[in-house]
């Protein structure tokens, strides 16, 4: 079984999938305390259907881009999971799988942005292209990070899906759902192929936040 | 001994991503990946450059640790972690890898406390500790004065640092006098060579009036200003810092004013076991002044050596083995990292 886990926004969702379909899904109730909630979903849907980890033979994980601290969450338990069942680990652009889930649904095709929320008045961006539902995934660019506003007008007059369309409004025109990458959706692009697949390696994006060593600062 | 089980220690609370392997008071592996390096050129630990660190670190440490020891992750019979004190964030990574082997293998999970582990991991080299000891617990983090009545459940807090924790304070002083981080080490070099009676730098919290709210507590800040006013004093009068002078005159008080404080508490409880830990107890002049003032008090000194007193996955795995021992009830996988967890809570 196909065990899919995103962790790149303020939800923590996983999914369990057989060789046909997804056969359970989970999520926390409480906004970015992925710590907490991550470990009992995973709990939680292998129960629902009575399988043990052992019943696990692939992992596919979110890599982000998205707040680093929950990212991590995400990633680590993938790769620890990974490493004691001597399975591998695929990790995919969460920003791919809300694309997949957008044309999916039919609210865009062809062209489009994916734009989630990066905090600091700032989103995580990427275009698409994908001709309908079920086709794939294909980026014409990105992930990238920066203020929305920044974005060439061309790309700003796409249809955008994600939560940072419906943040920068102004900056975005055409703002469709839905908002946030789901792990149902990651378990069926991954067993389709529909997208591309990496090391489970976080996309940061940013540097980390600290200044270097300057002179000393006078206490007299 | 081989009926004990065995129990795997996770800590990420800081630079450090360790993990050991304990059975009972046996210590079975210890491999540490230490981020210590990138952090030199901030000058102190980056929270996010020691997350980043320990999610690159944890699996490869999980698996030298296995290797180490000759045993699979599928022998492990308990799981513990630090979930606190320690830079939330850091926490979080090894918290979320240690729910995630408790979960695969289907083993119980034991949030245990960052500080009392630095006890504990004294029973891996001593033994079984006292049924009564005193602890104090000196590292860049941490400074903290404890009293230990039963390491798995029974630790209290006599006294700990108002602000700056002694290491600290040892990285801030060696910047002023242009030594490299960490500061610890850099200062223990160069202070050898310097007369630590040269310059009288004030010990923190020992004026009458300060005994009496805080008898047991530390304060550094002060005397981290004070060594830098002396210095910017000579610079201003044109004259040569005489850096050795200095830091020895900084180590000096501030060994003095740990040993002394926690030699009396040694006094006032009639305890006559004191284990001395944390990373600071690396400092040669702080092992010594200790040595010397424990066989003064007729106290039985109690120090691990360095490589156990600094941070590591043995003293984690070496206080969830006593817990373990203890009957403890394991933690829900929805366990939470508190980066404030008080001493007294030896559990997470």
């Amino acid at each position: 079984m196909l065990l899919a886990l995103d962790t790149a926004t303020p939800d923590v969702t996983v999914a369990l999938r057989d060789d046909d379909r997804v056969v359970a899904t989970a999520g926390g109730d409480h906004p970015m305390r992925h710590g907490e909630q991550l470990a009992p979903a995973i709990a939680e849907v292998l129960a629902a259907v009575d399988a043990t980890p052992r019943d696990v033979t692939a992992i596919a994980v979110g890599t982000g881009p998205g707040p680093f601290t929950g990212l991590r969450v995400g990633i680590v338990t993938a790769r620890t999971m990974a490493a004691v069942l001597g399975i591998p680990t695929y990790g995919v652009c969460s920003l791919d799988v809300l694309a997949a889930q957008a044309a999916d649904a039919g609210a865009v095709e062809g062209r489009f942005l994916v734009a989630s929320d990066a905090r600091r008045t700032e989103v995580y961006w990427a275009a698409y292209d994908v001709a309908g539902p079920g086709a794939d995934v294909v980026r014409l660019d990105g992930p990238h990070v920066g203020p929305a506003a920044d974005l060439p007008a061309e790309l700003r007059a796409l249809p955008v899906v994600g939560e940072g369309g419906r943040l920068y409004p102004v900056a975005f025109g055409d703002v469709r759902g839905p908002e946030r990458p789901s792990a149902a959706a990651l378990a069926e692009v991954v067993a389709a192929e529909r997208v591309a697949l990496s090391d489970p390696e976080p996309r940061y994006l940013r540097r980390p936040d600290a200044v270097e060593l300057s002179a000393r600062k006078r206490v007299s | 001994m081989t009926d004990e089980p065995l129990v795997l220690g996770i800590e990420s609370s800081c630079d450090e991503t360790g993990v050991g392997l304990v059975r009972g008071t046996t210590l079975l592996a210890d491999a540490v990946a230490s981020s210590v390096e990138e952090h030199a050129r901030f000058g102190g630990v980056v929270p996010e450059v020691a997350s980043r660190a320990h999610l690159e670190a944890m699996v490869p440490t999980l698996e030298r640790a296995c290797d180490e020891a000759g045993v699979s992750l599928w022998d492990v019979d308990a799981i513990a972690v630090t979930s606190g004190p320690g830079l939330a964030g850091a926490l979080l990574v090894g918290v979320a890898a240690a729910k995630a082997l408790a979960l695969t293998l289907g083993k119980p999970l034991y949030g245990v406390n960052h500080v009392v582990g630095h006890v504990a991991v004294d029973q891996l080299e001593h033994g079984p500790l006292p049924p009564e000891c005193l602890a104090l617990l000196v590292s860049g983090g941490h400074t903290n004065l404890l009293r230990v009545s039963d390491i798995a459940s029974d630790v209290e807090e006599l006294g700990g640092t108002l602000d700056d924790a002694a290491g600290e304070a040892f990285d801030k002083v060696a910047r002023l006098l242009d030594l490299p981080y960490p500061g610890g080490p850099s200062i223990d070099a160069v202070a050898a060579e310097g007369d630590p009676a040269a310059i009288r730098f004030p010990r923190g919290l020992t004026s009458q009036r300060d005994l009496e709210r805080h008898r047991y507590d530390f304060s550094f800040s002060g005397l981290k200003t004070a060594v830098a006013r002396w210095v910017e004093a000579k610079e201003a009068a044109g004259e040569p810092v005489p850096v050795a002078d200095v830091a020895a005159s900084f180590r000096e008080a501030v060994c003095d004013v740990l040993t002394r404080k926690a030699f009396d508490a040694a006094r006032a409880h009639g305890i006559t076991d004191m284990v001395v830990g944390g990373g600071v107890t690396a400092n040669a002049r702080l092992r010594e002044m200790a040595a010397v003032r424990a066989e003064a008090a007729g106290v039985r000194l109690r120090t691990p050596r360095p490589r156990l007193c600094t941070d590591n996955g043995a003293m984690i795995a070496a206080l969830g083995a006593a817990v373990v021992a203890a009957g403890q009830e394991p933690s829900g996988l929805d366990l939470a990292v508190d980066s404030s967890l008080p001493p007294s809570e030896v559990r997470g």
